[in-house]
């Protein structure tokens, strides 16, 4: 089967089980929806008719199904506490999600690819001790750790950024953008390390073959030799790793929400479940789950465009 | 002539002090682990009992770490804590480690029907972002210290199932397990008494890097209020709530950030050195 067609394969057998396996974390596990909505009062009869009015007392499998059904279509349901339909208030709140993942990422990539750069100039030199030592303490700062000492230090301290609160865009990029920085570099300052290791090790070895000897030997300027000759054949890791890292993001992102009080999906799933939202639950962890899919599906692809060896040696084997 | 040449190598190998890299984590996590055992023992005030007056001290001889929003000792709650931590820690990726561990072995060893089963299985526990899949367990299981250690336990099966199945992929074809089958040596035996011990090395590297993960996991978990239940101390959960005092009284949020950075930094270069130990080319890297 052409490799391209084994991996969509591949895409839709995953999300089919990832989707399945929300549905019933959410729906086997302890913890009654009808209890949650009409409070601990209510009669056993009272209990029975919502049930059967939200259909759970139909078998799981068959609810599983006309879930598919809808989300298929476009439609999540509704959230049982505010009557909003789960998409639309999932598409609202995306875009601020997206640009703190974004920023983080564009903060990450910044910090990477000069700092791996640098230290590959002279390995064991200064710089690169410096920078493996602050990876290393970087990478040991949990995100919300992180989170707090920026406010600490910027809000508190410097008194320069706001601690929470969101501007949207429409307010002006630069309110946006100075409610934005603070969350972004609690994701950012930590997703560069493992970038940058992976970058690092990548050019040391790329700096071991022939043609950087060749470029070198024409007598190109080193800054030149690492930019032009080694950069792209060392970044294909670099690739598959941001790719990877996009689920630790998720999940910072959810908690740098929260820390930073921003109206992205992190906080709507946080806020359905502690209101027991059983159906807000389902579409959004659903839907996280296959963005994350999607999204490493695309990077592989990525990688096959840019080194056509893997085609035939990743997908093949 | 030769032994003497020999003999200086050996003894500066045999006689290298060890390095204050090794020594400090070492001593952190070693003190970290004691007082979380003999918590009870060494006569803390009790970490829940509540103060108000006292509320927001500073460190000071009486609180020596301080007191928090309740005008609970400081102190007391980050060695319960630890303890809460280090449970968590290191029974969630033994549970993990056990069953991924188990996965792994069985992909690897049988290859086939069984490895593209458990292959699959693993790619779809990998396609959950792992904070929501820990968030959506603990919330539907129910907040207690054993569901929270289960939840992350379930969450770090993908990762050990793919290091004890890369390694049994490797040791499979080996000689000695050849030779093993050769005698008639059942598929248990083979498993359980030439494959395993070579994989206990590698998994106990990849055990100690788990146990800082999971921690930092837990915190973050305790952090946004789905962790262990509020009477109980947490370092995420101490850190959540130092949060709110922050301009007023920032030990109680940048304390028991210290702690938990210095106990997940030591275990990281304890994780580093035992790797490279286990694995002599990842050192060079």
């Amino acid at each position: 089967m052409h490799w391209l067609a084994r991996q969509a394969l591949r895409l839709a057998v995953v999300l089919f089980c990832v989707t399945l396996l929300t549905f019933l974390i959410v729906n086997i596990l302890p913890g009654d929806v009808a209890t949650a909505i009409l409070g601990g009062l209510a009669t056993p009869e009272d209990l029975a008719g919502l049930r059967a009015d939200l259909g759970l007392d139909r078998p799981m499998l068959v609810r599983y199904f006309d879930w598919l059904g809808s989300a298929l279509s476009g439609d999540l349901g509704r959230s049982h506490r505010s009557g909003e339909p789960v998409l639309q208030a999932i598409a609202d709140r995306l875009p601020v999600s997206l640009q703190l993942m974004i920023m983080a990422q564009i903060i990450a990539i910044g910090i990477a690819v000069p700092a791996a750069l640098l230290s590959v100039r002279r390995p064991g030199g200064l710089f690169d001790r410096l920078s493996a030592s602050a990876a290393f303490g970087f990478l040991a700062t949990p995100n919300f750790m992180l989170g707090i000492l920026l406010i600490y230090l910027f809000s508190i301290t410097l008194d320069l950024l706001p601690a929470t609160g969101f501007s949207p865009l429409s307010e002006g990029l630069w309110d946006n953008l100075q409610s934005m920085i603070l969350p972004a570099l609690s994701l950012g300052l930590i997703e560069w390390t493992v970038l940058m290791r992976v970058l690092r090790s990548d050019l040391l070895t790329t700096l071991k073959e022939d043609f950087i000897l060749l470029a070198r030997a024409k007598g190109l300027p080193p800054w030149r030799v690492l930019l032009q000759h080694a950069l792209r054949p060392s970044s294909f890791t670099l690739i598959t790793v941001i790719g990877l890292n996009i689920g630790g993001l998720i999940g910072g992102a959810v908690i740098v929400e929260q820390i930073f009080a921003l109206p992205g999906v992190g906080r709507l799933l946080l806020g359905g479940i502690f209101n027991r939202d059983l159906i807000l639950v389902q579409g959004t962890v659903s839907f996280i789950a296959v963005g994350f899919v999607v999204v490493n599906f695309l990077v592989d692809m990525l990688y096959a465009v840019l080194d056509p060896r893997v085609r035939h040696v990743r997908f093949r084997s | 002539m030769s032994a003497s040449a020999a003999e200086p190598a050996t003894v500066a190998r045999r006689g290298r002090p060890i390095s204050w890299t090794l020594a400090l984590p070492l001593a952190w996590v070693a003190l970290v682990v004691f007082l979380a055992i003999t918590a009870d023992w060494i006569g803390l005030p009790d970490p829940a009992a509540q103060e108000l007056i006292l509320r927001r001290k500073p460190p000071s001889a009486e609180f020596l770490l301080g007191t928090d929003n309740l005008g609970r000792d400081m102190l007391s709650r980050i060695i319960y804590g630890g303890r809460t931590s280090l449970i968590v820690g290191i029974c969630a990726p033994f549970f993990g480690f056990l069953i991924g561990g188990a996965i792994g072995m069985s992909a690897g060893y049988f290859r086939g029907k069984v490895d593209l089963l458990a292959v699959g299985f693993i790619d779809i526990l990998l396609a959950f972002p792992t904070l929501v899949l820990a968030l959506t367990f603990v919330a539907y299981l129910g907040q207690s210290l054993f569901n929270v250690t289960l939840a992350l336990g379930i969450l770090s099966i993908p990762a050990a199932a793919r290091v004890s199945r890369a390694n049994t992929l490797a040791w499979a074809n080996r000689d000695f397990v050849l030779a093993a089958r050769t005698i008639g040596a059942s598929n248990w035996r083979i498993l359980t008494r030439e494959i395993l011990p070579n994989l206990l090395p590698p998994m106990f590297a990849f055990w100690l890097v788990a146990v800082s993960v999971i921690i930092v996991a837990e915190g973050a978990l305790s952090f946004l209020g789905l962790g262990i239940p509020a009477p109980q101390p947490s370092w995420g959960g101490m850190i959540a709530d130092g949060r709110e005092a922050l301009d007023v009284a920032p030990h109680t949020a940048l304390i028991p950030a210290a702690v938990m950075f210095l106990t997940v930094l030591s275990l990281n270069f304890l994780g580093d050195v035992v790797r490279n130990m286990v694995d002599p080319r990842r050192s060079s890297l």
